[in-house]
């Protein structure tokens, strides 16, 4: 694994201040550990990072905490399903990873599409070469995941595209990185 | 005033027109990118312009060039998660009068709105 601190500490500040300034509503982080992309999410944004680095980024929810963030974010009750719904946590995770990306002092990255998988304890896999940090986030709304698999490349590259799976699953592509 | 609110995320337009709603907007038409925009400003006579950068179709920085090079003087917003200084940069040199950055607090955003009015509203009566 070749993951920056520094990295980190930029998703974390930028969880805060997406959460802080948009949603009015504190979040606490718990310790971040090592991740192996095994953890279930009942609804997850997902997007990639490419350029000097390089990975993917979830921002992963039970169905009771996505309903309860999302619909604080936008100001107004949502449902599981609906457009509103996948367009309120897609410019979640968007803020989330365009907030941290800002932060990777001289490094050129792009953000990719973000894209709403909704699907009960859905899985999302990784190449086996990328291992991610997880770090677990608390507000009063509800308990969410930031899943971190990125590492810093000194060429540009493709972001290993993220795969979701349980058999069920749904994939609502959620407009572009704003 | 009247205001075009340019971004793909419908949750984004709809929290941008409640800050609009409290500081005097007139009349707000919404795009979902750059040539939606293109197709609607005309038409809509803006007074000022919220754009978002990263969007389908065409993006916010060709929607300024293209806007721009039809010689339009319409002050433009960029409302975005591109922080970084050559983002802001290209921006400017693309021809957009102010910057803000997501995410926002209803006041911040209000008043980079208001400080752009003013400079236009100047210029204007220069």
């Amino acid at each position: 694994m070749n993951m920056d601190v520094r990295h980190i500490n930029a998703f974390l500040e930028a969880t805060k201040a997406v959460f802080d300034t948009m949603i009015k509503l504190p979040v606490t982080f718990e310790k971040p550990e090592l991740g192996t992309r095994k953890e279930q999410y009942d609804v997850s944004g997902v997007i990639g990072l490419s350029g000097d680095v390089v990975g993917s980024v979830i921002v992963g929810f039970t169905r009771m905490s996505a309903v309860q963030i999302a619909s604080a974010f936008a100001q107004t009750r949502l449902e599981v399903g609906t457009a509103d719904f996948a367009d309120a946590i897609g410019e979640l995770a968007n803020m989330i990873a365009g907030g941290a990306k800002a932060k990777f002092e001289g490094q050129a990255v792009s953000i990719g599409c973000p894209s709403v998988i909704i699907a009960p304890s859905h899985q999302i896999s990784s190449p086996s070469n990328a291992a991610s940090i997880c770090i677990h986030c608390n507000t009063a709304a509800g308990r969410f995941t930031i899943d971190v698999a990125i590492q810093s490349s000194t060429k540009a590259q493709t972001s290993p595209a993220a795969t979701a799976s349980n058999g069920t699953k749904s994939a609502i592509p959620a407009g572009t990185p704003a | 005033m009247r205001v075009l609110v340019v971004d793909d995320s419908k949750t984004m337009r709809n929290i941008v027109k409640g800050i609009l709603g409290t500081i005097g907007a007139t009349a707000i038409e919404e795009a979902g990118d750059g040539q939606d925009a293109l197709s609607r400003v005309d038409a809509f006579k803006p007074d000022v312009i919220l754009l978002d950068w990263n969007m389908p179709v065409m993006d916010g920085i060709t929607f300024v060039r293209a806007y721009r090079a039809k010689n339009k003087t319409t002050p433009i917003i960029m409302v975005t998660t591109e922080a970084e200084k050559t983002r802001v940069m290209e921006a400017i040199q693309a021809g957009v009068n102010n910057y803000a950055v997501k995410p926002f607090t209803p006041e911040s955003l209000s008043k980079v709105i208001e400080t752009t009015m003013a400079k236009a509203a100047a210029k204007k009566a220069a």
